[in-house]
């Protein structure tokens, strides 16, 4: 499997780690209630299909959103997670 | 005689001028330098080679390459052995050891053969069947008798301390076979300037066209090949690899390849194999077509070959096969026993089930089948079913062909399946089942020689346009294009056992008897008779054996189906994959500037992380661990001790959002803090789990330096990273990690300012200061904490004076009758004051568990805070304590689990469990922490400490974990 | 009053096996500068897109991860307020493979395209060389500057030997 890093480009995934669905870039307010966050932390699509998930390429540093699909492994896009930056906290 | 089984003037893949001694079974033998140890047993008129998987049947030589399933043998060198490699693929060198396996006793005597009488009782599912009962015999006596009796090979028991290789490598297309097509293929790839990687099994490339030869633009195919060959090599955008098989497809245009780098050679310092990562932006599978046999009675003796094995064999390797019968039900046998008799071979009769309205120069028997054979240890005669009877002709060598299977395996790695072509009789590849790979030549049903030369340039043409690539001008050569049928006779049926799968001895019967059975799925009754399932993988009986399930089954052909096609295509051995990971290749060693001194100072030395700590740092007369960890925990509370913890993470984190960053990963808040000072920091998961502990020092204003836990370092970069670029990208605040720049060293003790005093003029700092030093003109970092509970302080220099540093102040703490200290003593000495480590924060304890729930600031939000807060996470929790023995002299286990004292040690009645002990030379026993139910209001209660494991039961007093000076005065003056 | 030698990163170099190696190469100071969001630093300084060098006085600047390039040959300029600048002279332990099979060598070790085509000198990338991290320097047709952590230096010539070792021991096949 080879994930295009946005800033270093087509990279085997043995450089990456994985850490779970982009749900995780929607962080509720701290005051949003506990169905919000018990979301936020836990519900999650098990999409047969296509999907949008985090890694980090370890040696430069980036986190990357992954959209791909579970069904034929196509890795369709790559963007920084930066992208959409400061909408919380 | 020696080779006397060698045509004169054949076999261009061997130097006739460099003969080549081997053994066999001990035995000596000549061949020639090119051999495999099959075509040189067969030159030397070998035709027993091993013995059959189950019912140790005598077996000999089918083919010419991989797909062989007989020709297992033993290689051994140097005390190792490496079993089921495939005489076929294994060349000869001076001196080899090559041994035949699964027998008892010698090769052509084989003790087990009796099995053979046996068979009507090892039908398939014989072991589910008959070692059903009674139940207790399977694991005592059963599976041990099976275990002893079956199996293929046998391994050395030592470690492989042979060399292996992995490595990556990258190209526009790679082409996998350089038979015709690949050759056509490549040639057309690289005049148009793609970077091509051609990779084929052989040693030498050419496939179909090193065996029989066909004319190739005016000239000997192979001559051809060379020629093509030559230009390739000659070109800076190709590579070449010869002995590599490509094994295995996987995701984004990913391939394994097993390179046999030297197994042609006696053991030297080249590794023996390389496990190759191609990643190619297109592919061309033109592996070819594998010939499958015809099964008919007793076609496994030594002597019976596949068609194209014996043509393989004449044509690489000279060997004779003497009188000749072929049994064919298609067009290439017919060929094959035309180019023979015009090579000089005698065919003692041709034998197909077809009409056929030919004359030919050897007798052609129509319409006809082969129903037996004879000869125990090697084919004597055949006997043969036509119109006029039966006939038993004599023959030294039966050639089978039953048709061709397009290889198209590595296609299907991806879950793609095939599609039937009746055509062909055989499965055959759709497009697209593996995304950028097109399969071309044989491999795709274009059984000719020119065929195949056409189908190999345009797809390469195809693939070039998609690279965006212009397609050269170049001729396809003219070649023989005759065309080829086949009738479909997958099973001769005469009674007697007629075999499928060689390898893992499977019959037509057993296939009849699994549908029988209702194991009528094709994966089903591969796993029932264990059809395919060698090393072989059923390369030469899959389509047959389906074939004839479908058969019994009534089913067809289509609707049957094959089974899954995983990799590897060939047996990859495991330590190729996993080259590198022995020894120090398994993890990097990360070694403190100390580590010299520390490791002369005859430390033992334990890895935490990847680092390398000492133990403890045994003096003359200290016998145990214990001895030497004691005095050290009373030196450093009586006198100075030094240690080195350059190992804890250090990240830089500067910004004029620096602080405002730190409040909100930390719990507690870091902003208040003022330059020169530092503040010890919790940092939460989302889910409001304790993930991490360490200091934080404001350095400047807009300058702080955070320390992580040792283990820790690594994910709390990589959780810094996502906090800041998943939600404030935008803020002024940059991270990188100064664990590597900087050499740090605890000196602790109530003579530590003393030892601090010898490094220069130093600032007095209060307890939790931290300011810029210089010391002997380098700059360092001083900061008063403490890990310990004494007076400590933490001192920093660029890590290139570390070495010289430790062995002052080492130096100099012996002088005050102080010392270094390890591990061990560390660790009592934190346990003594109820420091946590990730022994407690084990990811499953909140803030309040371990008694830290006032630094959740209630005044601003935090990474984990909402979580911490839930309902559930303050109730009935269990609670950091400390733990000392009723008993004094008793001793405590981490990991034991805590009950109330008249209760079992059930779990029902758990109450909690150890995570931390220590001998407290300082307290005078063993100390524990632990996480007890509502532990905090416990504190005086006797509980009993149970460890299964160790059969350790010790009654405990509950108090407050910090056992040792509980209001700190010692550490902060 | 004390007086610290310092000890070099790496010991035991050069090596040297069938036309490869390995030395140890002093890069000089080296410190590590990330912008701030939205500055802009050309007036100072040419700070190098991803994946690249760019010369800065007699130094070279280079690409080393999101954000961050490391000045390495001389030192830093005043950037307050325009980018975290971190002193890294001793965080790395720096090595020059040299030699005409040095793509050979890295294949065993890189998961990186590091054909000549792909990785023209002049190139940086952030990448594993066998389980350590490192930076990887283009210097020449023929010749890598690589970086990795200080402390792991032993493995990271452990790592290059064995393969420097073993493309040399191909040529007597």
């Amino acid at each position: 499997m080879r994930i295009p890093c946005p800033c270093c480009g087509d990279r085997d995934r043995r450089e990456y780690t994985y850490y779970g669905a982009a749900d995780f870039l929607d962080r509720p307010a701290e005051d949003a209630g506990l169905e919000a966050w018990d979301n936020y932390l836990h519900l999650r699509d098990n999409p047969a299909g296509v999907t949008r998930d985090l890694w980090y390429h370890d040696p430069c540093q980036s986190w990357v959103e992954v959209e791909r699909n579970t069904v034929t492994h196509e890795v369709l896009s790559t963007r920084f997670v930066s992208a959409k930056a400061g909408a919380s906290a | 005689m020696t080779q006397s089984h060698r045509i004169p003037g054949k076999g261009l893949m061997i130097d006739r001028t460099r003969p080549v001694r081997f053994t066999f079974d001990g035995k000596g033998y000549e061949g020639f330098a090119g051999d495999s140890v099959a075509s040189a047993l067969l030159a030397n008129g070998e035709r027993l080679i091993g013995r059959s998987f189950k019912y140790h049947r005598p077996r000999g030589v089918m083919a010419a390459g991989s797909e062989d399933p007989n020709s297992l043998i033993e290689v051994h060198e140097n005390g190792q052995q490496t079993p089921n490699v495939r005489g076929t693929m294994q060349e000869i060198f001076e001196g080899l050891d090559a041994r035949s396996q699964n027998h008892v006793g010698p090769l052509n005597f084989d003790l087990m053969a009796v099995n053979d009488l046996l068979a009507p009782f090892f039908s398939a599912g014989f072991y589910y069947k008959t070692f059903m009962w009674p139940r207790a015999f399977w694991e005592k006596l059963y599976e041990p008798a099976i275990r002893r009796a079956a199996g293929l090979g046998r391994l050395s028991g030592k470690h492989d301390m042979g060399l292996y290789e992995k490595a990556f490598a990258f190209c526009d297309l790679l082409v996998i076979g350089a038979g015709p097509a690949g050759l056509m293929a490549a040639l057309t790839a690289a005049r148009a300037g793609a970077e091509v990687i051609l990779a084929d099994e052989d040693r030498r490339m050419g496939g179909r066209l090193l065996a029989d030869q066909p004319e190739v633009d005016g000239q000997n195919g192979a001559d051809w090949a060379a020629s093509v060959v030559a230009e390739l090599a000659a070109m800076p955008n190709v590579t070449l690899m010869t002995r590599t098989t490509v094994t295995g497809v996987y995701d984004d245009g990913t391939f394994g390849a097993l390179e046999r780098v030297s197994l042609h050679r006696a053991p030297g310092e080249a590794p023996r194999e390389c496990f190759w990562r191609i990643h190619a932006k297109r592919a061309l599978l033109t592996a070819g077509a594998l010939e499958r046999p015809i099964a008919h009675p007793d076609n496994d003796r030594p002597g019976v070959m596949l068609a194209s094995g014996l043509v393989g064999q004449m044509g690489k390797f000279g060997v004779n096969p003497g009188k000749v019968v072929i049994f064919s039900n298609n067009d290439s046998g017919l060929h094959t026993a035309r180019s023979l008799t015009a090579q000089g071979i005698e065919i003692a009769a041709y034998v197909d089930p077809r009409p056929l309205p030919v004359t030919e120069e050897f007798p052609v028997y129509a319409e006809a089948e082969v129903v037996g054979t004879r000869g125990r240890l090697g084919l004597k005669d055949v006997s043969i079913r036509h119109k006029g009877g039966t006939s038993v002709i004599a023959a030294r060598t039966l050639a089978l062909s039953g048709g061709w299977n397009p290889t198209m395996h590595l296609a299907c790695h991806l879950n793609g399946r095939p599609e039937w072509s009746p055509e062909l009789a055989a499965f055959v590849a759709k497009p697209g089942m593996v995304p950028g790979m097109s399969v071309s030549g044989s491999a795709a049903g274009f059984m000719s020689t020119r065929a195949a030369l056409l189908d190999g340039h345009q797809k390469a043409a195809a693939a070039l346009i998609e690279l965006g690539l212009s397609v050269p001008e170049i001729s396809v050569p003219e070649s023989e294009d005759r065309p080829w049928a086949i009738s479909p006779l997958w099973a001769v049926d005469a009674g007697g056992r007629a075999w499928l799968d060689f390898a893992n001895d499977v019959t037509t019967k057993d296939v009849k008897l699994a549908a029988q059975e209702g194991y009528s799925s094709v994966e089903h009754m591969k796993r029932y008779t264990t059809q395919g399932m060698a090393p072989d993988q059923g390369k030469t009986s899959n389509v047959s054996a389906l074939a004839v399930l479908a058969e019994a089954t009534g089913k067809g052909i289509p609707a049957t189906g094959t089974t899954t096609y995983r990799p590897p295509f060939i047996p990859v051995s495991i330590a190729s994959m996993g080259a590198g990971g022995r020894g120090e290749g398994f993890a990097p060693q990360r070694l403190l500037t100390s580590d010299a001194k520390t490791r002369a100072m005859k430390a033992p030395m334990i890895e935490a992380g990847l680092w390398y700590r000492p133990s403890y740092f045994p003096r003359a007369g200290e016998t145990d661990w214990r001895t030497a960890a004691d005095r050290e925990v009373l030196t450093v509370r009586e006198h100075v001790g030094v240690c080195d913890v350059s190992t804890l993470g250090k990240i830089d984190v500067q910004g004029a959002d620096a602080a405002r960053f730190l409040d909100f990963v930390y719990t507690n808040t870091m902003s208040t803090l003022k330059p020169g000072r530092v503040r010890y920091g919790l940092m939460l998961r989302e889910d409001g789990m304790v993930m991490d502990d360490g200091t934080c020092a404001r350095v400047a204003e807009d300058h702080f330096v955070v320390t992580t836990t040792t283990s820790g370092a690594g994910q709390v970069m990589r959780h810094m990273d996502f906090v800041h670029q998943a939600f404030c990208a935008d803020w002024d605040v940059r991270m990188i990690s100064v664990t590597e720049a900087w050499a740090q060293f605890a000196i602790a003790g109530p003579k530590a300012k003393a030892v601090l005093a010898t490094l220069g003029e130093m600032p007095s700092l209060p307890f939790m200061g931290c300011a810029d030093v210089t010391i002997g003109g380098v700059k360092g970092r001083l900061f008063r904490i403490s890990f310990s509970g004494e007076e400590g302080y933490e001192v920093a220099v660029p890590t290139r004076f570390g070495t010289a540093l430790f062995d002052h102040l080492v130096a100099t703490a012996e002088g005050m009758e102080g010392c270094a200290y390890g591990m061990e003593a560390l660790n009592a000495l934190r346990v003594e004051k109820g420091f946590i480590t990730h022994a407690e924060i084990h990811g499953r304890v909140t803030a309040d568990d371990v008694g830290l729930g006032k630094m959740v600031s209630a005044k601003k939000d935090c990474i984990g805070k909402a979580a911490s807060q839930r309902p559930g996470l303050f109730e009935d929790r269990e609670q950091l304590v400390g733990l000392m023995p009723v008993n004094q002299g008793e001793t405590l286990s981490a990991g034991a689990h805590l009950y109330n004292e008249k209760d079992p040690a059930q779990r029902e009645f758990n109450q909690g469990y150890v995570t931390s002990v220590a001998p407290s030379p300082t307290m005078g026993c063993w100390l524990g922490l632990g996480f007890l139910k509502n532990g905090r209001a416990r504190y005086g209660e006797v509980i009993r400490l149970d460890d299964g494991l160790r059969g350790r039961k010790v009654l405990v007093e509950v108090c407050n974990p910090v056992f040792f000076d509980p209001e700190g005065g010692r550490m902060r003056d | 009053m004390i007086d610290l030698i310092a000890k070099p990163a790496v010991s035991g170099l050069p090596v040297s096996h069938g036309g490869c190696t390995l030395s140890a190469f002093d890069a000089g100071p080296v410190t590590s500068i990330a912008p701030y969001p939205g500055r802009d630093l050309s007036a100072v300084l040419p700070f190098p897109a991803p994946g690249t060098v760019s010369d800065y006085q007699s130094g070279r600047l280079i690409w080393a991860g999101r954000d961050m390039a490391f000045l390495t040959g001389v030192a830093a300029p005043d950037l307050s307020g325009l980018a975290a600048v971190t002193d890294q002279s001793d965080g790395w332990v720096w090595a020059l493979l040299e030699g005409a099979s040095v793509e050979a060598v890295l294949a065993r070790l890189c998961p990186l395209d590091l054909r000549l085509r792909s990785f023209a000198v002049g190139s940086s990338a952030r990448s594993m060389l066998q389980h350590l991290p490192i930076l990887l320097v283009r210097t020449g047709p023929e010749s890598f500057q690589i970086a990795s952590f200080r402390s792991m230096a032993g493995t990271l010539v452990h790592e290059l030997e064995i393969a420097i070792k073993g493309v040399a021991a191909r040529a007597s096949l």
